[in-house]
């Protein structure tokens, strides 16, 4: 179906348009179109033609019209042609077809005066207004939106009947995962009553007025990131806004000219748009400008139009739950009480059991629960999963175990950090206030591990220990499993096994990207090992994880094999012949766009650097990592870059084929400090030294070539010494 | 746009009739001018009332906007929705034609305020010359201030040569040809606002040039586009401002800082047993003369049997000498004729602006002498002195000599004077406001005001200004509004006619405190006067600021608010209301506050309504761009519901943002 056909049958009659409506979105395309003339002319006689202008933190630009019309725009003089052929586009006569592209000029408009606005220093915001969202939170939540772990995109703008029915409308989208953006008064709705909103919570309070349109140039990189169509292919990127961003937007209280030109801009992304004003039929559009006055409709209308189907469960918890709240921080002073994180025993244990030893659904609270302490406590903690599957294999323990982290931070006022007896948990004092226990948190376990893996799991029981003595036990046996779980861990390999696992879970948005996924090289987001593949394959066998025989390999120091090429011809839908697992430099691994952190070569030291989503700052390689991931990205193999997960630093087949960890010349302090204790305990096994991390550069010593080689030869750095690389 | 907690305030109007009473000559509720229209009843003169029924039902056309007459083609009307119709005859649409008509009253009105400015400056320039012996540098303190605003050395030099440079730069305000702001706005802007202005492109350079050029960008076949036209206007509307600063400033320099005075107000003033001249309409420079010539002409007036002479004020030229010199306000713009017709003014010396031609006919049953004074304002029939500021005192004597001489011909049996009178506290410049708060808090003085409303104990300041428009009766509209602002607890100040309302009402007496004001104002006006002892004349239930303008008294204010408060002008719990426009002055002020930042209430309504993009651009897309809308609402309980909503909006996001800042450790949101 192509993107003009989903709009046939919206106007029955195409002689009857809704003309009142039409109308007003002509005056605000008009509106918009001036003023974003008048900005643009004053700044050219102000900066001058070559002046150069760019949002903060991206490598597309100007998203917008990057997408649709594929320019490049880096500098001023080059907005008049563009803006000159949007304003070309308005044809005056009435009527649906003409309506869209005023709504396309619209975005155009809109992108050019926020460039402005940023030009004149006019931004950035203060907290928790956003503005423009960068790269780096693109590609922290935009994997989640486009393969629909976030079920949905709602874009609020304007200003609810009250702030009472602002927060009703937010906190049930926020608990049903929805990632919001957020413009004009419904922001300081929401801030009168308590609702936490900002980048933490993936609901972003944008600003006001033509600030709407940094939800629209967020939506548009998702294509250009992780759907890998190129600049300017305006179709497939309308087409790509349909299927994988499912958005909707609520245009509350009362209407004007320009909120409606930019609900039509809207419209022509694919975005059906509801207001809680009253219209008469001349001012709709049946499925895509729809008045709903009822505020318990108007979401489930929005659900409905858009196709938004949920499936998550009910949580029986008395605080809010879901990924709007995985971001959340709990400073001390917000902490009811604290568990773990050095400052008490804790640990958290998942185990197979068998079917006897088991009460499905129990959980069972050792010692006081929380509503018997005083604010400020720090109890010790033990949390213990049993589990018990048909399914179930001890390799999969593991593997849940890690998902307590996730399950625990999408609660409202839950904060947890870190894992087996190093974990960190603490309880806000809001949640506290709900009523939120822990026997709520072992509920939540229960229901969300039941959730998420029904085709393993038949059986969960809880039990949460609060008492030091009842802790101190379960610690004993716990360190036992952790042990002879690292043993059977050490003994994988890639060697050792049959089977290698695919991943094309990305492929819902960047269709020829595959991930292999072998025991000592994870997933290029981090978030896939080996086991969790498998894991995978067991909950749904046709799924995106599939058990690839390894079979006898072509060449086994690059990391080839028949099968894997096989495999990857036919996944990347007959685009890529081969691969090569163990090397950066000839046709390496490809990216989809979730990738961590990114290796690239750096000629000049006959080395490599890394770097990673985290680190906003320039590499020596000359590129951010916002950068980097625009040439690498979308599926595509890129000699001499790759995307890779942090802890794939750490395997023994880090790239032994361009000579292993010798190589890193460069990366991000941070990225050191996280990897320090196991990543010295590699070199020290490469035979490379304790102290070879210190002679690896970061930006303390400087973020361009010229500024770390002097570095790297006093500190006798190996990569000299290392046949060349290119 | 805003949207208020009122879901019933849009920003559409209400149903309410946009004439009210269209048959009804009585349309005034002055109580002055009812008594005089009751004291002449059998005269059967015809005045201002009698046309306005007259007039019924007024053009449609013309009323929605969309009538153009631009050129000699037309004048075309916009008929249809579609086709032919829906155009002029070169094929401009609804929007172009109300938009350029729109922006043509701005013009006038720029030209307006600037003539009064042009006219200031030349004063202050034969002053410099040595031209003008009978004009004085009475306050040194403002000119030093005003020098140091526009960046002119004032140290160890003598007040004259810094007046001439101030001078030189308000003419080159007139006529700058380079890319630079004009001085006499980008001196006393905000930053926030001098950037919005400037990147908007509606920064003017020169008060000339911009009417002329927009003269130019709305005349047939230039600019068709509604947006680029009404930001044109936006430019003239600032220039107007300008030229309100020029006026202000050097009156101020010439004739004194405004200072607490006490006065009284409406017809009654005019004395049966004195010399009675009213100057009338908008400029200090010859009324304050007249006012010196008075004093010393008393002899004279005894010699022909009065006790003496009485200037009376009608109007802003009114307003300025109240201000200033306390002198009696005997009435305001549309009860002119009112003064006339008690039969015991002796002559009526009229400058410029808002001087109905009528005051001629009227004085034609009576002995009275209407005489005009500048050569750009004339009336046949009238007498016609050219007043020139070289011979300033000699011209006002002249003036008063014709009174003099009218007095001998006064028929007392035509001498029938309304009894109508009221003590009113006025001069409340911004410099005498400070000075008051500043009792309270020395170092702060405008927190005093901005941690009144931040506490609750004020909603906020509402500036009350404009005319009078006879589409309701006369007064009703500011009296209405008035007394709804004050009983919900808003500071208010005021300019031009609306004061006149006020004053002739009795509503600007510190007696109004007890009877009007809601608990929180009063306790703010009782704190604030009990940190006054000395000022014996107590603090009014409204505080004059001024002329029309004087709005740019208004403006200063809720800037001074504004940089208290650390946020820029649209985020200042401050409105302004012009209940009875009618000039196209109030349309140059009511287009520069809404650049400003302010939410501006209009009583009766302007001509937009025939376009509904420029209804929405001033109404709702202006505040998203200057942070200031147009509301427009003819009924006023109404209006003055939507000015409260409109102050509690501001007030309630300012401590939202105010909050948020606090709790996240940064500065204060910038938007608004």
């Amino acid at each position: 179906m192509s993107m003009e056909d989903i709009y046939a049958g919206a106007i029955k009659d195409p002689s009857n348009q809704p003309k009142k409506l039409l109308r007003r979105v002509y005056d605000g395309t008009i509106i918009a179109m001036t003023y974003a003339e008048i900005l643009l002319n004053r700044a050219l006689k102000d900066f001058g033609s070559e002046q150069i202008i760019g949002y903060p933190d991206t490598a597309y630009h100007l998203p917008v019209i990057t997408c649709l019309s594929g320019e490049k725009v880096t500098k001023l003089g080059e907005l008049v042609p563009i803006l000159n052929r949007m304003r070309n586009q308005i044809r005056t006569d009435l009527n649906f077809d003409n309506a869209r592209l005023w709504g396309e000029s619209v975005l155009y408009a809109a992108e050019i005066i926020e460039t402005l606005n940023y030009l004149r220093g006019e931004e950035p915001k203060v907290k928790p207004w956003t503005g423009f969202l960068g790269d780096p939170i693109v590609r922290k939540h935009g994997i989640k939106m486009v393969d629909w772990t976030i079920p949905g995109v709602a874009v609020i703008l304007g200003r609810a009947k009250d702030s009472q029915a602002a927060k009703k409308i937010v906190d049930n989208l926020m608990g049903k995962g929805f990632m919001i953006f957020l413009c004009d008064e419904v922001i300081e709705q929401l801030l009168e009553e308590n609702v936490k909103i900002g980048e933490d919570y993936i609901a972003f309070p944008l600003g006001n007025f033509t600030q709407i349109i940094h939800a629209v140039n967020y939506a548009f990189r998702a294509g250009l990131a992780f759907g890998g169509i190129p600049a300017g292919e305006r179709e497939n990127h309308r087409d790509y806004q349909r299927r994988r961003i499912r958005a909707f937007v609520l245009n509350l209280g009362e209407l004007d000219d320009v909120k409606l030109a930019a609900s039509m801009g809207a419209i022509f992304m694919g975005f059906p748009v509801l207001t809680d004003q009253v219209l008469s039929d001349d001012m709709q559009i049946p499925d895509w400008y729809i008045s709903e006055p009822d505020y318990e409709k108007i979401v489930p209308l929005a659900l409905e139009v858009r196709g938004i189907k949920l499936t998550s469960v009910e949580l029986p918890i008395p605080v809010n739950f879901g990924p709007a709240f995985e971001g959340e921080t709990i400073r001390k002073g917000d902490t009811y009480v604290e568990f773990g994180g050095g400052r008490t025993t804790a640990f958290e244990l998942v185990q197979m059991v068998g079917p006897e030893n088991i009460v499905d659904g129990q959980v069972t609270v050792i010692g006081p629960d929380i509503d018997t302490v005083p604010e400020g406590t720090k109890l010790p903690l033990g949390i213990k999963i049993d589990i018990y599957g048909r399914k179930m294999q001890a390799d999969f323990e593991g593997v849940f175990e890690r998902r307590i982290h996730y399950f625990a931070n999408y609660g409202e006022g839950v904060w947890h950090v870190a894992q087996r007896d190093l974990c960190w948990v603490r309880i806000s004092k809001d949640a506290r206030a709900k009523g939120f226990l822990m026997k709520h948190f072992g509920d939540l376990l229960i229901a969300k591990l039941k959730e998420e893996f029904p085709a393993i799991i038949d059986r969960v029981e809880v039990t949460i220990m609060l008492d030091q003595a009842a802790v101190d036990e379960g610690l004993v046996l716990a360190r036992e499993r952790y042990r002879a779980r690292d043993d059977r861990m050490r003994s994988l390999t890639d060697e050792s096994v049959e089977d290698f696992y695919s991943c094309l879970l990305c492929q819902s948005f960047a269709p020829n990207h595959v991930c292999i996924v072998t025991p000592e090289r994870v997933g290029l987001c981090g978030a896939v090992s080996w086991l969790d593949a498998k894991a995978s394959h067991e909950i749904s066998p046709n799924g995106p994880n599939q058990p690839i025989p390894k079979g006898p390999a072509i060449d086994e120091l690059k990391g080839m094999w028949h099968s894997t090429n096989e495999y990857l011809y036919k996944a990347s839908n007959n685009t890529l012949e081969e691969v090569n697992l163990y090397t950066l430099m000839d046709r390496p691994m490809t990216s989809c766009g979730c990738f961590e952190a990114i290796m690239a070569i750096v000629p000049e030291a006959n080395g490599l650097m890394i770097t990673t989503r985290e680190h906003s700052g320039m590499t020596p390689c000359g590129m951010t990592f916002s950068s980097l991931a625009g040439t690498c990205g979308g599926g595509m193999q890129t000699p001499g870059f790759m995307g890779i997960g942090r802890t794939y630093l750490l395997s023994k087949k880090f790239i032994p084929a361009d000579g292993g960890l010798a190589r890193i010349v460069w990366m991000p302090k941070e990225l050191k400090e996280f990897l320090r204790e196991d990543f010295v305990q590699r070199s020290i096994d490469e035979g490379l030294g304790a102290d070879f991390i210190d002679k690896i550069a970061d930006e303390s010593v400087g973020s361009t070539v010229e500024e770390i080689i002097p570095f790297l030869e006093e500190n006798g750095h190996p990569c000299f010494n290392l046949e060349s690389l290119m | 746009m805003p949207r208020y907690r009122d879901l019933t305030h849009t920003a559409r109007p209400s149903d309410a009739p946009r004439v009210v009473d269209p048959k009804n000559p009585i349309r005034t509720t002055d109580p002055g001018a009812l008594q005089m229209l009751k004291l002449i009843e059998e005269r059967n003169i015809e005045t201002v009332y009698d046309r306005v029924v007259a007039q019924q039902p007024q053009c449609a056309f013309g009323y929605k906007g969309i009538c153009c007459r631009i050129c000699i083609a037309g004048p075309c009307r916009v008929k249809k929705e579609d086709g032919p119709g829906s155009r002029g005859i070169c094929g401009a649409s609804a929007f172009t034609i109300v938009s350029r008509n729109l922006v043509r009253y701005i013009a006038g009105g720029t030209a307006s305020h600037s003539e009064h400015a042009r006219h200031i400056l030349h004063t202050a320039h034969a002053l410099v010359e040595g031209h003008a012996d009978d004009y004085e540098i009475k306050s040194p303190a403002k000119l030093m201030k005003l020098a140091q605003d526009l960046g002119v050395a004032t140290l160890d030099r003598e007040e004259k040569e810094v007046l001439k440079d101030v001078v030189e730069i308000g003419y080159s305000d007139f006529g700058r040809y380079q890319d630079r702001p004009l001085a006499f706005l980008d001196a006393f802007l905000t930053e926030g606002r001098r950037r919005k202005f400037h990147h908007t492109n509606i920064m003017p350079r020169a008060i000339d040039g911009t009417v002329t050029e927009l003269l130019a960008q709305t005349a047939m076949g230039v600019d068709s586009d509604p947006v680029n036209i009404i930001f044109g206007g936006l430019k003239a509307a600032l220039a107007d401002l300008g030229g309100e600063y020029i006026g202000t400033t050097l009156s101020d320099v010439l004739f004194g800082i405004p200072e607490p005075i006490v006065s009284e107000a409406n017809l009654g003033v005019i004395n049966p047993k004195m010399v009675n001249i009213a100057v009338h309409g908008h400029n200090p420079v010859l009324s304050e003369m007249v006012v010196a010539a008075a004093r010393k002409m008393k002899a004279e007036a005894e010699k022909v049997g009065a006790e003496g002479i009485n200037i009376v004020g009608i109007c802003c030229t009114g307003n300025e000498l109240l201000m200033r010199e306390g002198v009696y306000l005997a009435t305001s713009s549309a009860s002119q004729e009112m003064a006339i017709m008690t039969g015991a003014l002796d002559a009526m010396v009229v400058d410029i602006q808002c001087i109905y031609p009528s005051v001629q006919t009227v004085a034609e049953c009576f002995h009275t002498k209407v005489v005009t004074t500048e050569a750009i304002m004339k009336i046949p029939g009238a007498q016609h002195i050219a007043f020139n500021t070289e011979t300033a005192m000699e011209d006002a004597k002249k003036l008063i000599a014709i009174a003099i001489e009218a007095y001998k011909h006064r028929d007392p049996k035509k001498v029938s004077i309304p009894s109508e009178r009221h003590k009113l506290v006025a001069g409340f410049s911004v410099e005498a406001l400070t000075e008051i708060f500043s009792k309270i808090n020395p170092d702060r003085p405008i927190s005093v005001l901005t941690d009144a409303i931040q506490s609750g104990q004020i909603k906020g300041v509402a500036l009350m200004a404009g005319c009078n428009n006879l589409k309701r009766l006369q007064d009703e509209s500011h009296i209405t509004v008035l007394k709804e602002l004050v009983k919900n607890d808003v500071f208010v100040i005021a300019t031009g006619c609306s004061s006149g309302a006020f004053a002739k009402f009795g509503l600007m007496s510190p007696l109004a405190v007890d009877t009007y004001a809601g608990e929180g104002l009063k306790s703010f006006i009782q704190t604030l006067e009990a940190a006054n002892p000395e000022l014996s004349t107590g603090l009014p239930l409204v505080f004059h600021v001024g002329s029309c303008v004087d709005n740019s008294r208004g403006i200063d204010l809720a800037m001074a608010m504004a940089n208290e408060l650390g946020v820029d002008v649209p985020k200042v719990p401050f409105v302004a209301s012009a209940p009875e426009a009618m000039h196209e002055k109030a349309v140059a002020i009511g287009s520069w506050a809404v650049t400003m930042g302010l939410p501006v209430h209009v009583g009766s309504m302007p001509p937009v309504e025939g376009s509904d993009l420029v209804y929405g651009v001033t109404t709702q897309i202006a505040h998203d761009v200057f942070g200031g809308n147009f509301i427009f609402e003819v009924d006023p309980v109404l209006g003055a519901q939507k000015l409260l909503n409109a102050l509690e909006y501001r007030t309630w996001k300012l401590k939202i943002h105010q909050k948020t800042a606090e709790k996240n450790s940064t500065a204060i949101a910038q938007g608004w």
